[in-house]
């Protein structure tokens, strides 16, 4: 770089202005004025907070332009903790900027890199110490402390091993089983076929015993959505047909791309949203994917009636419901 | 409405009330005045269906065909119901102004009188589900607030969101907010499902698990704002929003005074 | 000597007498500091993370992380007889029974909001000024790790309460660990103690949220204050800064008034949007029940760009021998942001090895300056942008009358096609910012005086800029690319060519800039 290009030159820091609040003792004594309302505005803040804190009603509810109907208690707790935080913060600030030494100040740098010598000496240290610990000869006692070292390491790990169980076949099984009853969810009433008209849906739950109690992990595998369409609406293999009863087709909710509760069913187009990532799925061709991130179809449940002429299970899902894993065999 | 009750004694509770009921009086008595329902005047029933079929024919045939059979364009209205014409030609999406991605409500066409005759003479053709009563429609006596909200949750919520606000549906269509929806038309959309609505089965979703929706939905469209601005009660996108332009705009508005130089 | 003194004397001497504090204080409360605005966006982080523990503190005295199984039986009557966790129903408790737990509970959650934009912004600045240069790597890497506990901090937080929204995101995490190669599924039901979503989670989320990270937080954060103290604050250019001076205001008493009450200001201004908007009002959102959605569901911002990358992968799944690997989770879920983080926390590295410099830097890049970094910041940023957009695609939609689909396929395209865009157009922005300063050095500034030449044609009177201005607008260095041979003296090729040819390039790119004036031109304008 030539010294040519320096042509301009540093000025150095400008000459201090001084404010107005040095030269003049009455805008001195205004600035002062000043810091104190500040302050005391902080106070009137606190005085809010405590009133509305101990007398505001919970009840009480008042009209604000842009906020709504909106409760005074929290309203004004809130106002009178802003205010008394604020304006401390402003009355300090305008204090530093008014009244306390606005002269810029200059300090020097000094580079990180310890001085050579300083660095001679750490080296010298540090040999001499590994030196005398005979670090470099002793390769029993490294190899060992290493070995040691590496193992100890292992213990917190295992620790945590039982955290949980094994998956095993847990995300393989469902509650369902052959001959189990659909029932409403919630409501847990069982449905027949005519229950539901050409383009109604339902809920549902697999049947559980009298006053038994889901888990939620089962709800987040057995939640199914039931979807009537006309019987020439499908567009399914026979063996998907089988699967169906009278137009009724049923499909795990759960979502098989990231196991949200796929249910938004648009009745025009037989599709099915998923509202978390959009995945669409046409109903008609079985749950194909037609749109978003989803890689596979929804898993569908095959149904039929059983001798009272209520909605049961044909069988249990043939496959996984929800996300994706490792062990998952999806050919 | 227990939960309305806890306010009963306050102090602005009687001026609310008092408004409330001005302006319950004023709606009463434009709606009384605009309408001599068919009850009332007691119509012979074959009087409206003629006058239904004259409204059809004119407004309605050259989409849904001269017998309901509908059209390429337009659906077969056989067996939709008396329930299902009150929800469209009420609520002014029937008959439809523009053949958009999804039909809007908008002011309606025909006035009270004229959207009965219609329901009856379609009712006429083929029955499907009638109108709710008022009676049956009382969410305000019967029903419960917690159940509906459960129901809603569940059947209702993936599409009109939390809080009865509406959301995004494929290619553009939506599930219209429920908010300042009449309990009626809440109640005839669940049975007929208009558009990509699906049906919700009366036994599926019994009249009573109906009405604890409707409840429900009346109660979150009556809760005042509790913490503050609602911001469209639409979960984190605007509260986002928020934080990005009033949050760190405020501060960084702070750190500039902070940092300017006084006089 | 007055009263006051004495005893302030005495209480002095005893503290000195067992620490030998008095040299260190002597020596940091003269500190220099320099101001500007944009140097307190990393207080507002810090701030932010005070309030969050004294806010968060209140609230774990009433919230009982548990998933226990409870019946609602509290004020807010369209939730009442429900069955809930407790996690959520002390939720409750704390919004409607605890005087002012809802501001608290709000005041937590802006906070965090606050937090993460703070970190953000504060970043951004460091990154366009060149901040991170030597010998500030450390801090540049411990502030990335800040940025990537924060989210992890927030989502587990945002998780606690157990309500719909919460309970979905979950779920969303869960399958995220779940499609994790060969070991997704045991590490799933370890974190979860069996099956999603169990009744371990939210208590054990609860000791990390509460207790592990906010320790790390303050380890992480005391080290980085402790290396800008060491290190001295860099400053921006201008008359009279050198890279061996610092020039600003001592730390006694007037940065330690503008710190401290800017505390209060940040704190204060929390507590205001916490008054005026709600936040994450859960008890709309109902209890967490896997078999429940809402439409619009969304994480808090720091996490929207993953889950817009999330919505906007592709479906794409491989499915071998038995098993099943879900690149539509992997890559957007840990690939793309793994890449991101890593990147960002190399990037002086990168940045060092392709200019050459190995030099310390405490004045700091006006951005323009350096429109390789700034094209490439730009980028970055317009990437994350999209992803962001795409992350509430469904909300924009029905706002602004798109559909999702549309939105979907805008920011598919959109992420390939307009980073680089942007990186074309900022490093030209760039450029032509570094022109206009040349010429505003060399031909002074416009006032807007027109002045009509005896020939008859009208000019505009420059008048030249202050010698203050001209030093801050040309202090900069000309970057000088590398030249690194691919051969050696004998001709004889060296190992590691391409890596130097590659490398020449990228420098060569790196040090693009305007001519900064010299004196030939200055000669020149002097004939005119």
């Amino acid at each position: 770089m030539s010294s040519e290009l320096e042509i301009i030159k540093d000025p150095g820091v400008p000459a201090h202005i001084h404010r107005q609040a040095d030269l003049d003792p009455k805008a001195e004594q205004k600035a002062e004025r000043q810091v104190a309302i500040l302050f005391a505005l902080s106070s009137v803040g606190t005085l809010l907070f405590i009133y509305s804190y101990t007398f505001l009603s919970e009840d009480l509810f008042i009209f604000f332009p842009i906020l709504g109907t909106t409760n005074a208690k929290q309203l004004f707790l809130g106002l009178g903790l802003a205010f008394a935080l604020f304006f401390i913060g402003a009355g300090a600030i305008h204090w530093a900027k008014t009244l306390m030494p606005d002269e810029e100040v200059i300090a020097m740098r000094h580079e990180m890199r310890s001085e050579d010598e300083d660095r001679r000496e750490l080296i010298k240290t540090a040999k001499q110490g590994a030196a005398a610990a005979a670090l470099g000869r002793r390769s029993l006692i490294k190899r060992s402390l290493g070995l040691s070292l590496g193992l100890v390491g292992l213990s917190p790990l295992l620790l945590l091993r039982d955290l949980g169980p094994l998956p095993g076949k847990k995300l393989e099984t469902t509650s369902w089983k052959t001959g189990t009853r659909l029932v409403t969810d919630p409501g847990d009433r069982p449905i027949k076929p005519s229950d539901l008209e050409v383009g109604a849906v339902a809920q549902v739950l697999p049947a559980i015993k009298e006053g038994g109690h889901r888990a939620l992990s089962d709800i987040g595998k057995d939640a199914v959505l039931l979807i009537r369409l006309r019987q020439e609406e499908f567009q399914l293999d026979p063996e998907r047909l089988e699967m169906t009863y009278q137009g009724i087709i049923a499909f795990s909710k759960i979502c098989s791309h990231m196991g949200c509760a796929v249910a938004l069913y648009e009745q025009t187009t037989k599709h099915l949203l998923c509202p978390c990532h959009q995945s669409t799925f046409d109903v008609t061709r079985a749950a194909k994917v037609i749109f978003g991130p989803s890689a596979r179809p929804l898993p569908q449940l095959a149904i039929t009636v059983d001798d009272e002429g209520y909605l049961v299970a044909q069988s249990p899902f043939n496959e996984p419901v929800g996300p994706s894993y490792w062990e998952r065999n999806s050919q | 409405m227990k939960y309305l009750s806890r306010y009963r004694r306050h102090r602005a509770a009687a001026p609310i009330l008092l408004l409330f009921a001005l302006f319950a009086i004023g709606t009463t008595f434009s709606v009384a005045s605009a309408t001599t329902t068919p009850e009332q005047s007691e119509f012979s029933r074959s009087t409206a269906i003629e006058e239904g079929r004259e409204i059809f024919l004119k407004g309605c045939s050259s989409c849904h065909g001269l017998n309901l059979e509908g059209s390429a364009i337009a659906p077969s209205l056989l067996g939709v119901g008396a329930a299902s014409v009150d929800f469209q030609v009420g609520t002014g999406r029937m008959p439809v102004a523009d053949l958009s991605v999804q039909i809007m409500r908008k002011p309606p066409v025909y006035d009270e009188k004229e959207v009965a005759a219609l329901a009856v003479y379609v009712a006429s053709l083929a029955p499907g589900p009638e109108i709710p009563t008022d009676a049956s429609l009382n969410y305000e006596r019967d029903g419960s607030t917690a159940e509906g909200g459960e129901l809603f949750r569940t059947n209702c919520a993936m599409c009109h969101n939390f809080a009865a606000q509406g959301g995004a549906l494929t290619q553009g269509k939506y599930a219209p907010t429920l908010m300042g929806v009449e309990a009626k038309y809440i109640a005839e959309a669940m049975t007929t499902g208009p558009q990509s609505m699906p049906v919700f089965s009366d036994k599926t979703l019994t009249p009573e698990e109906k009405l604890s929706i409707i409840k429900w939905v009346k109660a979150v469209e009556a809760e005042p704002a509790l913490g503050g601005a609602s911001l469209g009660r639409v979960g984190p996108v605007t509260e986002g929003l928020l934080v990005w332009t009033l949050g760190i705009g405020l501060l960084i508005g702070v750190a500039v005074w902070l940092a300017m130089k006084a006089r | 000597m007055t009263a006051r003194e004495r005893v302030a004397g005495t209480v002095a001497n005893y503290v000195d007498e067992r620490t030998g504090a008095a040299k260190w204080m002597k020596k940091n409360l003269n500190k220099v500091f320099p101001d500007h605005w944009s140097f307190l966006l990393g207080e507002i982080a810090l701030y932010s993370f005070i309030i969050l523990l004294l806010s968060g503190t209140f609230l774990t005295f009433w919230f009982d992380p548990s998933q226990r199984e409870v019946v609602y039986e509290g004020s807010y009557e369209p939730l009442n007889g429900i069955e809930m966790s407790a996690a959520y129903a002390s939720t409750l408790h704390i919004s409607f029974e605890v005087r002012g737990g809802l501001l608290m509970r709000q005041i937590h959650h802006w906070a965090a909001l606050l937090f993460m934009v703070a970190i953000v912004v504060h970043l951004l600045r460091v990154y366009f000024t060149g901040a991170f240069r030597k010998p500030r790597e450390f801090n540049w890497i411990i502030g990335v790790g800040l940025l990537t506990l924060g989210i992890v901090e927030g989502f587990l937080g945002y998780s606690l309460p157990d309500d719909l929204l919460s309970g979905t995101g979950v779920r969303i995490a869960q399958a995220i660990i779940q499609a994790l190669p060969v070991v997704g599924s045991y590490l799933s039901f370890f974190a979860f103690g069996g099956e999603f979503p169990g009744e371990a989670f939210i208590p054990r989320i609860y000791t990390v949220h509460v207790l592990l990270l906010p320790g790390i937080f303050l380890a992480l954060i005391t080290v980085h204050l402790m290396l800008v103290w060491y290190q001295k604050h860099t400053q921006y250019p201008g008359p009279g800064r050198t890279e061996k001076n610092v020039v600003g205001y001592p730390l006694f008493p007037v940065y330690m008034a503008k710190a401290g009450g800017f505390f209060f200001i940040v704190f204060g201004v929390t507590a205001f949007l916490s008054a005026v908007a709600s936040i994450n009002p859960v008890w709309l959102y109902g209890p967490y029940t896997p078999g429940q959605v809402s439409a619009g569901s969304q994480p808090d911002w720091y996490m929207g760009w993953l889950d817009g990358l999330v919505r906007m992968a592709p479906p794409i799944e491989t499915h071998a021998f038995g098993h099943t690997i879900s690149w539509n989770i992997l890559i957007p879920g840990l690939i793309i942001p793994g890449i991101m983080f890593t990147g960002l926390a190399l990037y002086p590295f990168i940045e060092s090895w392709i200019s050459g410099d190995k030099r310390e830097h405490h004045i700091l890049d006006r951005p323009r300056n350096v429109p390789n970094r700034t094209a490439l910041g730009a980028m970055a940023l317009t990437f994350t942008i999209v992803a962001l957009l795409n992350g509430g695609n469904d909300i924009i939609a029905t706002t602004f009358n798109l559909t999702i689909n549309q939105m979907m396929w805008f920011s598919r395209i959109g992420i390939l096609v307009l980073p680089p865009i942007a990186f074309v157009v900022t490093k030209r922005l760039c450029l032509s910012l570094q022109r206009a300063d040349r010429d505003l050095v060399l031909h002074g500034r416009e006032t807007g005086t027109l002045m009509r030449m005896p020939s008859g044609e009208f000019v505009e009177i420059h008048e030249p800029i202050s010698a203050e201005k001209a030093w801050t607008l040309t202090q900069h260095e000309q970057p000088v690319p590398l030249e690194l041979e691919d051969t050696d003296a004998r001709g004889v090729r060296r190992p590691g060519a391409i890596k130097n040819k590659l490398r020449n390039r990228m420098s060569r790119a790196h040090a693009v800039a305007v001519p900064k004036v010299s004196a030939q031109d200055l000669k020149e304008i002097e004939h005119h």
